[in-house]
């Protein structure tokens, strides 16, 4: 009875308190998985989104007024996403939604930005349904149909002929990518010898691992997050599955080699074009204030961050009306914003093209070792 | 052939631990009828003990930098079990103190300052934007004044509401228990998931026909057998055992006998959670999974339908079970049905309850009117 009351106490105790937007504030809501499975991915991307606002408002905000960022954590759960970014465009009045990483969740809350006329902007969604759940939903990153398909030419153009898939069944991303790297490896004439499937909270992969052994693959592509794909490299050592492992952006966080160890020695995974062995004078200049900021260095997902949220603010900027349906114009029209993470012109369904980098896994840190244009894939 | 014996083993390893948890589901069972839900949770605080004793508070080496000191961490190592299965039997042993046998005996004064206390955090957490700025220690002095401010009101309600030994009462307080585990350890421990790194060398010995055994999948399943019999022999051989088993016959009796009945009780909760402790830890070191306050939801969950399928109460049973289970599952896992591995778990639950709704060693008790 007692265990009952607490437990909801708990549950409501994070709550935080939001006002209406007052004259002098521009109120811009930011959802993101600050805790749970995927928190890296949540608290990277906010970091960066922090930057760019606290550096809009420094510069004097937009039109003279402030703008106020009220971020909500989703703990990493979709339902979650979908109550909190309802609170945020209805009682926050938040003119313009930012998030989120994970594309299970930016679908949960889209249809909401979509209902209520608030643009969304998806910082590192690379799944293609996001955008197409409505004309006030973006993103500024490349979609899975992209990324998976430079996986797939990288995995030939290594010389791999046979792959095998282990996909994450439940994860939107992890099956979307699957299908689009099959496809690519399959077209490039490559063969896929396996598929198995696994959850998130798993805890032991061993026997798909080793049926996917005894197929006799060259690599196995793995596109889950981080917080499995250690585990999942790990054991697949531990049987004696040496071959190379490839993956997506989901990798991209730095808890993936204390879950891993030395297992992903070697692996390469495709990630938005971001780096710090990039010589591009904004992309320095962004580590170095990042740097001074947080004191850690900024990952890809923190650029991404960045860059919605400075897309957003110039938005905002060019837009006729400060109000929902004005900002989606105005950003519906972005053409080349110089990101960090690349140059950014919106296509009429509302996708950034941009360039895809794959990276090798040395020790702990992520080497360049290609990088890909969507004209070299003919997209 | 070596495909199907593979998987086998992985079965057993991952039977071995859900025999592991279904033991402690079904001691409980056997003394209280109750089914402690709270109990895949009391796993999850194993893995959490573990990961902060493989971290912080044991001094382990990193085999990458000191490879030397393999025999020093296999010795902290044990001590890191024994810490675990030692927390772990202590929450146990609290969980039926505070939870369930207020609902035996009656709200003691004691139960009304520990629930009063449990309840005045989470009120105090959601004034937290007032002291906010304040620091943490504010924070805790007003929650433990909250606290007791709390207790009139907790001893009220337990008037009020005239707690009844009914059994739908015990298993919604399990289910209670289970919600505050999990929650307090979002709160305690944080939803990022945590590692282990590589503290014990690990080896792996390939038998004849070309099937690979691990070090770590020995050591899980070494270590599971050694508490199984030893807890077999604990149950049939001692005192304390003696009593679990008269309980479990008829309580009244037994307690008619002179036997400290609570102090039994307590005893079997501290036997399960001990077990449900090693396991978590040992996953959690061994097999180096990501380490979440939801850590012991599923397996906790397919422990209980391996402690179902093995005849609730049975201890042999749960054994049985447990390994059927794993291998049921690793199996499905292992074919091209993947996809359907939890689907598994579930669908022997309906089978069994069909069928055989004591199951596979339990004894069919009919209902005395």
């Amino acid at each position: 009875m007692a265990a009952l009351i607490v437990s909801i106490g708990l549950n409501g105790c994070k709550q935080q308190g939001g006002s209406a937007a007052d004259s002098n504030e521009i109120i811009i809501g930011e959802y993101a998985s600050l805790t749970g499975t995927t928190a890296t991915f949540g608290v990277s991307t906010h970091n960066g989104v922090l930057l760019a606002i606290e550096e809009a408002n420094a510069a004097g905000g937009v039109n003279g007024k402030k703008i106020k960022l009220i971020t909500e954590d989703d703990r990493s759960k979709a339902d979650e996403a979908r109550v909190v970014v309802t609170k945020l465009v209805t009682q926050n009045k938040a003119v313009a939604v930012l998030g989120e990483v994970a594309s299970t969740r930016s679908m949960t809350a889209a249809p909401v930005c979509q209902q209520y006329k608030v643009p969304m902007v998806s910082p590192s969604s690379t799944n293609p349904e996001v955008t197409r759940k409505g004309d006030y939903i973006f993103r500024v990153c490349f979609t899975d149909d992209f990324q998976a398909a430079v996986v797939g030419k990288f995995a030939y153009d290594k010389g791999y002929r046979k792959a095998a898939i282990f996909k994450d069944m439940k994860n939107d991303y992890s099956v979307a990518f699957a299908d689009n790297f099959a496809k690519s490896f399959i077209k490039q004439g490559g063969k896929v010898v396996g598929e198995q499937s696994y959850q998130e909270g798993d805890t032991d992969f061993k026997s798909q691992l080793n049926t996917l052994k005894a197929a006799g693959p060259d690599a196995i592509l793995c596109p889950g997050y981080y917080s499995e794909v250690g585990t999942i490299g790990r054991q697949a050592r531990e049987i004696g599955l040496n071959v190379p492992i490839l993956g997506g952006d989901g990798w991209d966080s730095p808890k993936l080699v204390p879950g891993a160890g030395t297992a992903l020695n070697g692996c390469y995974f495709s990630n938005h074009r971001f780096s710090r062995e990039l010589d591009l004078p904004e992309v320095k200049a962004f580590i170095a204030n990042f740097k001074k900021k947080y004191n850690e260095e900024p990952d890809a997902l923190a650029a991404l961050g960045y860059d919605a949220a400075g897309l957003v603010v110039d938005a905002m900027k060019r837009a006729a009306k400060l109000d929902g349906p004005g900002i989606r114009d105005a950003i519906a029209r972005t053409e080349g914003f110089k990101g960090v993470t690349g140059v950014i012109t919106l296509d009429k369904n509302r996708n950034a093209r941009k360039e895809a980098l794959i990276l090798r896994i040395d020790g702990d840190v992520f080497r360049v070792e290609k990088t890909y244009r969507p004209e070299e894939l003919g997209q | 052939m070596q495909q199907i014996a593979q998987q086998l083993i992985y079965g057993i390893q991952l039977g071995s631990l859900y025999a592991l948890i279904a033991l402690g589901y079904t001691m409980v069972y056997g003394v209280l009828r109750l089914i402690n839900f709270a109990h895949g949770d009391v796993y999850m605080v194993g893995a959490f003990v573990g990961f902060y004793a493989c971290t912080r508070w044991l001094p382990f080496k990193d085999l990458a930098v000191h490879p030397e000191a393999a025999g020093a961490n296999i010795a902290l190592a044990v001590v890191a079990l024994l810490l675990a299965m030692a927390i772990c039997s202590a929450m146990g042993v609290l969980i039926e103190r505070f939870a369930y046998r207020p609902l035996r005996n009656g709200l003691q004064k004691a139960d009304a300052h520990f629930w009063g206390l449990v309840l005045g955090f989470p009120i105090t957490g959601l004034f937290m934007p007032v002291f906010n700025g304040w620091g943490p220690l504010v924070a805790v002095v007003v929650g433990v004044g909250v606290g007791f401010a709390m207790r009139p009101l907790v001893a009220w309600l337990a008037r009020r509401v005239k707690l009844s030994e009914s059994r739908l009462n015990a298993l919604i307080t399990a289910i209670g228990v289970s919600l505050l585990l999990e929650n307090g350890g979002l709160l305690v421990f944080g939803a990022n998931p945590n590692f282990i790194p590589n503290i014990l060398p690990e080896r792996t010995y390939m038998l004849p026909g070309g099937v690979m055994v691990g070090s770590s999948q020995l050591t899980i399943l070494g270590v599971s057998l050694v508490l199984m019999l030893s807890l077999r022999y604990i149950v049939m051989y001692t005192r304390p055992g003696k009593a679990m088993r008269a309980i479990s016959h008829d309580i009244e009796a037994a307690k008619l006998m002179g036997i400290d009945t609570d102090r039994v009780i307590a005893f079997t909760f501290a036997l399960g959670g001990s077990l449900a402790g090693a396991g978590g830890a040992m996953v959690a070191a061994l097999t180096h999974v990501k380490i979440t306050p939801l850590f012991g939801l599923l397996p906790g969950l397919k422990a209980f339908v391996a402690a179902v399928l093995g005849g609730a109460g049975s201890l042999p049973g749960a054994m049985v079970g447990g390994l059927l289970m794993g291998s049921a599952e690793s199996f499905v896992a292992g074919s091209s049905l993947s996809m359907f591995r939890d689907a598994i778990a579930f669908c022997v639950l309906i089978i069994i309850l069909l069928v055989r709704p004591a199951g596979l060693m339990g004894r069919h008790v009919p209902e005395k009117v």
